[in-house]
């Protein structure tokens, strides 16, 4: 059940030793399988570490996941604040107590009611653990801390024989026990108990940090056992308690091909026209308001519009602002918050330190289970810690996404130059895609422009793009790029102005001469038309003459016929009308 | 003999152990000497009773209780130390 590496897995079968798993996150991890089974465990740490909450989820989950009944001792606190106290973490105790897997005893010792009177020991109270043990059948033994005997009894000598017996007797009772011991000057224990309980030594820790405190487990000792060295750190919240180991099982996650888009269809253009790779992590950095939040929202808003879950970690806005400003370009968020696709988490960075922000981040992704995670901004982890903490937090929230195939997408406030841009960090080489988005000022205006600065296993495009909001989201222009380098905003629209007014002009000319044209074959139409009615004309005064002299030939042909007549006549019959034709013709 | 007098005493033992014997042989003796006539004295022993070490508080063993006079005492040990004993009891040496 517990995610070892293979390797680990041997060598713990080789040792023999068997583990009873804790049931908390990550601890089960790091001791490779849980406590040493049948064996008494050392739990110490200083006064409000979270002792007893940690000696009773061992109890608790023991109950309930393993089916391993628990007998609590408790010497400080009553049974009564006990289940009160546990009650915020929603453990049952009642329950468990009433169906019998779960027994308090409470041993109260008031000093100032006993008198010591020669030779005694313990038996009693090995008596009393044994018929608790028996009577639900314990395989589970938590001792609240028994150090308190030390402050009630005046014979340490009985005292200390006797809980070395103790601890051999739970030791062939078989039973796995948490024994608890407050943290003491110069050893682990006031009493020195980790000389007894020496199998396994858990040591817990609050320290503050630059106001900040975090909670760190380390396992001092683990007798024939492999363990996790370092120091881990854990969290206490109403889920109970998680450790979060620090080291990742080591750069072996699986390399995805499936493509995500951006959510912005322009930037997918750039991507290979795809988006970016599944389970990659991307940086968006930029100055302040260069459009970082907006493209995360853009990213969180595709994730749920594909029915996936998608976190938002919100480190400097309200989960409301950030809804309400995001509706100003057209993305609506609360609907996905409201199908549950969606989950905020907005936490100031300064809330707590950064392993507990690690750990809290690293629960919520294990129980909403998204695809896609959004920090928006990393950078506002700067003020929970100093930088190499924040890289190495970063490293390893980085590797928890990806060996989960999780995309993330990181906001970074930075990056001043796209020359020099590098992230406080240095993070930028953990990332996939690297986005940056710079404002460039010129003509007494700033304009946002988007660079690609790498994106790795694709062709992406290398051509800086303007950067506009519009109310339907991000939008990219292509870049005006002339002799003066490129022009964005303003220049750019004046740029495509003048383009427009040069394309305008060019069509006036074209039109201007065509009309002329048409106005020149008008002409030689009207030309030829005119040419036409002359040549009609002058055929007509042709057909004319032509006619005339017909007619002048008939009448010559008359008036000889008509002479002819009359001089026949004349010989016979003479008219004095006559002479008057001869003289016409 | 009136309740106000009468001393009820309880000891706690873990079977026939050394200690318990001394105890009780320790108990009757001072009893004798100082209450006599007025005290009780029940023997409770864990081991048949396992239970009553939970009810009646019990640590130590042997644990000897006052019940009667109020206010509870509580004296553990084999009572080898009588003047310590008479101190918890709260009984005047006669």
């Amino acid at each position: 059940m517990i995610p070892n590496p293979v390797l680990r897995e041997e060598r713990v079968d080789l040792s023999g030793i068997e583990k009873a798993p804790t049931g908390i996150t990550g601890l089960d991890e790091i001791t490779y399988g849980g406590l040493p089974r049948g064996r008494p465990t050392l739990l110490c740490g200083a006064a409000g570490c979270g002792k007893t909450l940690f000696a009773m989820t061992f109890l608790y989950q023991g109950a309930v996941e393993f089916q391993e009944p628990g007998v609590f001792v408790a010497f400080e606190e009553h049974p009564k604040d006990l289940i009160i106290n546990v009650g915020s973490l929603h453990y049952d105790i009642q329950k468990l107590i009433a169906d019998k897997i779960l027994a308090i005893d409470h041993i109260q010792i008031d000093r100032n009611s006993i008198q010591e009177s020669g030779d005694y020991d313990l038996e009693a109270l090995f008596i009393r653990l044994g018929f608790a043990i028996d009577s639900i059948g314990a395989k589970r033994v938590v001792i609240d801390t028994i150090e308190t005997l030390f402050g009630a009894l005046d014979n340490h000598a009985v005292l200390r024989s006797e809980l070395r017996r103790l601890f051999e007797w739970l030791k062939q009772k078989g039973v796995t026990a948490i024994i608890t011991g407050e943290r003491g000057d110069g050893g682990l224990t006031r009493h020195g108990l980790e000389e007894y309980v020496a199998d396994c030594v858990i040591l817990l820790d609050n320290r503050v940090q630059d106001q900040l405190s975090t909670r760190r487990l380390r396992i001092v000792k683990y007798r024939g056992s492999a363990h996790g060295t370092n120091e881990y750190p854990f969290i206490i919240n109403e889920q109970g308690i998680t450790v979060m180991p620090i080291t990742s099982s080591g750069l072996a996650h699986d390399a995805s091909t499936e493509r995500v888009s951006s959510g912005i269809p322009d930037l997918d253009e750039m991507l290979e026209g795809k988006g970016y790779y599944r389970g990659s992590s991307i940086l968006v950095s930029g100055m302040a308001g260069a459009g970082k939040s907006t493209m995360a929202a853009h990213f969180a808003d595709f994730i749920c519009g594909s029915g996936e879950r998608c976190i938002y970690f919100a480190m400097e806005e309200s989960p409301q602002q950030i809804v309400r400003n995001m509706r100003s370009i057209g993305l609506d968020l609360q609907k996905w918050v409201n199908k549950g696709l969606l989950s905020f988490s907005a936490r100031r960075p300064n809330l707590y330190g950064l392993e507990t922000h690690l750990a809290a981040m690293h629960r919520e992704v294990r129980d909403f289970d998204p695809t896609a995670v959004v920090i928006d901004p990393m950078s506002a982890l700067m003020s929970a810690g100093i930088a190499s903490d924040v890289h190495s937090m970063i490293l390893r929230l980085v590797d928890y996404l990806k060996a989960r195939g999780t995309t993330a997408l990181f906001t970074n406030l930075g990056g001043v130059k796209a020359e020099s841009a590098t992230t406080e960090m240095q993070i930028s080489s953990l990332m996939d895609t690297w986005l940056l988005l710079y404002n460039r000022e010129s003509n007494g205006e700033h304009n946002r422009e988007l660079y690609l600065l790498k994106s790795r296993g694709m062709a992406h495009s290398n051509q800086v793009r303007e950067f506009v909001m519009t109310s339907d989201g991000i939008q990219l222009r292509e870049a005006y790029i002339g002799p003066d380098g490129v022009l964005t905003g303003s220049a750019r629209l004046a740029q495509e102005a003048k383009d427009k007014a040069n394309k305008l002009l060019r069509q006036q000319e074209i039109e201007r001469r065509s009309r002329e044209l048409d106005r020149r074959q008008r002409e030689i139409a009207a030309q030829i038309e005119s040419l036409k009615a002359q040549l009609a004309s002058e055929e007509a005064e042709a057909a004319a003459l032509n006619q005339e002299g017909a007619a002048r030939e008939d009448q010559l042909t008359a008036d000889r016929t008509a002479m002819s007549d009359s001089r026949s006549s004349s010989r016979e019959d003479v008219t004095p009308l006559k002479p008057t034709a001869r003289m016409n013709g | 003999m009136t309740e106000q007098d009468g001393y009820n005493l309880r000891l706690y033992v873990a079977g026939q152990t050394p200690k318990s014997i001394a105890a009780l042989a320790n108990l009757t003796k001072l009893c004798e000497k100082h209450l006599a006539g007025r005290y009780t004295v029940e023997v409770i022993d864990l081991m048949k009773e396992p239970a009553l070490a939970q009810r009646d508080q019990i640590v130590a063993i042997p644990t000897l209780i006052r019940h009667l006079p109020e206010p509870l005492k509580r004296i553990i040990g084999d009572l080898s130390n009588a003047e310590k004993v008479l101190v918890g009891l709260d009984i005047q040496p006669t």
